[in-house]
């Protein structure tokens, strides 16, 4: 018996360590190195926590240091205040805006943030559209985008729906039961919202808020392109490509990052622990909901439609900017044209199909690692699977320029044997970490799909002399496909736009994605009109990439609640 | 109108010309009752009749219905469900995952400002009548489904509602506990004297709980009455049919040439009837209303004995329930099952006798 289970067991055995190799590799050691480093005397090397004081005892590092906190903890307010009335609607009301809500949700992500910030800038900024008008109109101006009110402002219209997305499925978690008892046994209004409503929904939102402290607190691209220098990830990336891989701040920074990522991520978890309040049972569905009156359905609509125009307002800029000639000191360009895009087919190809190869094959990986991890995990009995699931997951808390700095400092000496060129700048090394980065969404997907499958088909398969390997190919893939198709999209279109690591590990012009070609274009005012189309490009790769997947995901739900019907059946 | 008022006085529940619709869906269709104080009463009815919305009406839930519900002789209709004072108990029972046992009983008596000592002492009081003190600091995700089931109870309980709702409390439960669970129900209302109704779409449940049910379909009530009154004089074929199993035959009321009423099949067979003003197109008679026995040759057909044969068998271990044909009719045959005693075969010729006072005749 035990023979014969050793037997079933080697090949997943043999896969997981490969992936656990893999994982070693290219995320622990990295990151375990840019930690060592920063314990590390720059001169003896031996282990000190000098570097952390250097750091602290430096007001430009102290400054960094609480602008990157400020600015996380105002964006997480400012998307908050943006999320709460929309939640508030979809759950409490029946009303037709609940769908436009839904799309307001998903068309922020689609374009990074470091992409609009540019055109907001126009928009926005001291000299912008905005507040040209307000000034010819009522003799005032507003500074949205003075300095770090540009970040959070960028910030938040861009991760809110991290917040809306989790706190309308906690909303709509609870089970109408859950309040009609309580009305039942004597509460109602603000005590019933604040004994029973607000303490089922915290969990969702906490952990929303969480994930957009994070995203804000270690993004890099944003500031950069804000010229807001003054915050940690940005300090990380100048000091490692100013100084060089020697100087210890970088490192000093990235621990500090990573120690942040790590507590949201615990105090999201926490929030979570034990908590599992999704209380909707069959005949549940939500909290109660009416009509609204023709007043509140105009107030509504109101609200709405302003954080509608606000959240496409980056798309709006970007579009103007990438068909203008010269905006400058206008509410609008002084004239249209395709120059740029005519400027970005003839001369910045590259950039395309690079993220085309560099997207495709991370994604790829992604999908196949995320795939050999969910069945391991889930339907293997190996000691120690749930690791592999751990630390893939590991790497998001782990930012982008972490990776970069780790990435250069680990394989800066390790010479690829044929082509004889370290590691580090080979453009391989930018698959490498892109699938990194991507490997948690793809995973989450594939152990989706896995668990929505059940075992019988799987044991009716190898009933009828199917070996575990046949099975897997023959029912587990198939049936999991959408899953992990949706998984692929997912991580292709976010990896097109993956701009942190790939700044550092970009050793030459011609290995550039797409993401380092805007960056790059938009350093100067004369490349900002290409930069942009190259943006729009960007856009609508991520666009299409994350409207397939969602009819991949819609199609797997139908597909699913077929099965339930069978399920119910039986 | 009078003496309408009075009667009210003392019901528990009283709901007069109740209609409620969800949107275009007529749901509730002309609804009247009256519930005394101190009954248990059960709404019994097959699922989506409304039962369940007809419950959350008393409680305040629902589109708003028209028509009357008193509460002792109180018009509720302008109160919203809050302020009604009747105890629900949902099917989900939804405990509140972020707050323990305790929490969750006291919650009520915390609505209603009680001080605090007095909610110690009751919540206590009333965790010990559900035997489950020691659970206080418990979650409820903790507790088994039984054990959740008793604190819902006690956390409706502990506010002393005049009305207990209870929306198929059992359905949750495994077969064992609910039948334990049943019991344990009904001591409670017995020793706290409360007006409850319960809902359930299962006919035992109801049965051996109830001191009264009415039964309802697509939102109508179909009758009321004690469990066994509609089991025995059903007013129609669907609590006829939804009671338990029973035979219906179609056929003519016509006399013979005594005058005697008699019932003649549409298959032929004539079955004579004891009632002599009752009308109807359609016998029914219960199974065990009928009895077997070997078709012996050159016995009589005097009386009522049909003769048929045994075309399909099921031992239901104290009885055993026989499919007869007579003459095309399909006849079920509840015999007591004793050990040893002979049982009747598919294809044995057999000879069938209706109890004449078990005969109804009904419209449909
Ligand atoms: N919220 C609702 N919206 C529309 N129709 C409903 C709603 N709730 C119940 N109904 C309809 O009302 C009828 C009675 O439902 P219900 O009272 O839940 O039945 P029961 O509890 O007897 O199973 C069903 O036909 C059901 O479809
Ligand atoms: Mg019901």
């Amino acid at each position: 018996m035990a023979l014969r289970l050793a037997g079933v067991q080697r090949g997943p055995a043999v896969v997981g360590l490969l992936i656990a190799i893999f994982l070693l590799l290219f995320l622990l050691i990295p990151v375990g190195k840019v930690i060592v480093v920063a314990f590390q005397h720059p001169a003896t090397g031996e282990a000190t926590i000098v570097n952390f004081l250097d750091f602290f005892n430096n007001s430009l590092f102290r400054e960094s240091f609480a602008n990157s906190f400020y600015v996380a903890a105002m964006s997480v307010l400012v998307a908050s205040i943006i999320s709460m009335p929309l939640a508030y609607f979809t759950t409490r009301f029946n009303f037709g805006g609940t769908a436009l809500i839904q799309t307001l949700g998903i068309i922020p992500l689609i374009m990074p943030p470091f992409v609009g910030a540019v055109a907001m800038q126009l928009l926005f900024g001291e000299n912008g559209s905005v507040n040209l008008l307000l000034d010819e109109w009522f003799g005032f101006t507003l500074p949205f985008m003075e300095g770090l009110n540009g970040v959070i402002f960028v910030e938040s219209i861009h991760y809110f729906p991290f917040i809306l997305i989790n706190l309308s499925a906690a909303l709509g978690n609870i089970d109408r039961a859950m309040e009609e008892s309580a009305q039942n046994l004597g509460a109602n209004g603000l005590r019933l919202f604040r004994r029973i409503v607000f303490p089922l929904a915290m969990p969702g939102y906490v952990a929303g808020a969480a994930l957009v402290f994070i995203k804000v607190f270690d993004d890099l691209g944003t500031p950069l392109l804000l010229n807001v220098n003054t915050m940690l990830a940005p300090q990380a990336y100048l000091r490692v490509s100013s100084i060089g891989i020697s100087d210890p701040m970088g490192y000093v920074i990235s621990v500090i990052l990573v120690g942040f990522s790590l507590l949201s991520l615990w105090i999201s978890l926490m929030a979570l622990k034990g908590k599992d309040y999704a209380t909707v049972q069959k005949g549940g569905g939500g909290l109660m909901k009416r009509d609204l009156r023709t007043w509140e359905k105009a107030g509504s609509y109101a609200v709405i439609i302003f954080i509608l125009l606000l959240v496409l307002s980056p798309h709006f800029g970007l579009l103007l900017l990438s068909f203008g000639t010269i905006w400058s000191f206008a509410v609008l360009p002084d004239a249209f044209t395709l120059a740029h895009y005519a400027t970005v087919f003839s001369t910045a190809t590259q950039y395309i199909v690079n993220t085309l190869w560099y997207a495709g094959l991370a994604a790829l990986l992604d999908v196949i690692l995320g795939t050999a991890i969910a069945y391991v995990v889930w339907r293997t009995e190996l000691v120690g699977r749930r690791w592999l699931d751990y630390g893939a997951t590991a790497a998001l808390a782990v930012p982008g320029v972490v990776i970069g700095i780790g990435y250069l400092r680990t394989f800066h000496g390790v010479n690829v044997p044929l082509i004889d060129q370290p590691l580090a700048s080979w453009w391989v090394i930018i698959v490498v970490a892109i699938t990194i980065r991507r490997l948690p969404y793809a995973l989450r997907s594939c152990i989706a799909a896995i668990q929505q499958l059940s075992v019988s088909l799987e044991e009716a398969a190898e009933n009828l002399g199917a070996t575990k390997a046949r099975t897997v190919w023959r029912v587990v893939i198939p049936l999991m496909s959408g899953g992990i198709l949706a998984g692929f999209v997912t991580s292709f279109a976010t990896a097109a736009v993956e701009l942190s690591a790939t700044l550092m590990l970009v050793a030459r012009e011609s290995d550039a994605p797409l993401a380092y070609g805007i960056y790059e274009f938009m350093q100067s005012a004369a490349g900002r009109g290409p930069g942009a189309a190259l943006g729009v490009v960007a856009v609508l790769f991520v666009g299409i990439g994350a409207y397939v997947s969602h009819l991949i995901i819609e199609r797997g739900k139908y597909a699913r609640s077929a099965k339930s019907i069978v399920a119910e059946e039986s | 109108m009078t003496t309408q008022v009075q009667q009210n006085a003392e019901a528990g529940v009283v709901i007069e010309n109740l209609n409620l619709s969800f949107g275009n869906t007529h749901v509730l269709k002309g609804v009247n009752l009256s519930i005394h104080q101190g009954e248990f009463f059960a709404f019994l009815g097959p699922s989506g009749s409304g039962k369940s919305t007809l419950l959350r009406a008393i409680a305040g839930f629902g589109p708003t219905p028209s028509g009357r519900i008193l509460i002792e002789g109180r018009d509720i209709a302008d109160l919203t469900p809050w302020q009604r004072d009747v105890g629900m108990v949902f099917q989900t029972y939804a405990l509140w995952p972020h707050m323990t046992v305790r929490r969750n009983v006291a919650f009520g008596l915390e609505e209603r400002k009680i001080p605090r000592k007095e909610i110690n002492e009751r919540v206590d009081r009333v965790l010990e009548m559900v035997g489950l003190l020691k659970l206080a600091d418990r979650r409820p995700s903790q507790l088994s489904g039984g054990q959740q089931q008793r604190i819902a109870l006690a956390r409706t309980l502990v506010v002393e509602p005049k009305v207990l709702l209870l929306d198929e409390p059992l359905s949750n439960l495994d077969a064992n506990l609910r039948i334990q669970m049943r019991r344990e129900i009904r001591e409670l209302q017995q020793k706290l004297k409360l007006t409850t109704i319960f809902v359930t779409h299962d006919q035992e449940e109801a049965n051996t709980t109830s001191d009264r049910m009415a039964v309802l379909d697509q939102g109508v009530i179909q009758q009321i009455g004690s469990p066994m009154d509609l089991y025995d004089k059903p007013d129609n074929l669907f609590v006829a049919k939804f009671l338990g199993a029973t035979n219906i035959i179609q056929g003519t009321v016509m006399r013979d040439s005594a005058d005697q009423r008699m019932f003649r099949t549409d298959s032929g067979t004539v079955i004579p009837l004891v009632d002599d003003t009752a009308v109807g197109g359609k016998i029914v008679f219960r199974p065990q209303n009928v009895e077997i026995r070997s078709a012996v040759a050159g016995a009589g057909v005097e009386g009522t004995g049909l003769s048929g044969v045994v075309h399909h068998t099921e031992f239901l271990g104290s009885i055993i329930r026989y499919g007869v044909d007579v003459n095309g009719d399909d006849v079920l045959v509840d015999h007591t099952h004793r050990y040893g005693e002979s049982v009747f075969r598919t294809g044995d010729r057999v000879e069938l006798t209706i109890a004449p006072e078990g005969i109804l005749l009904l419209e449909g």
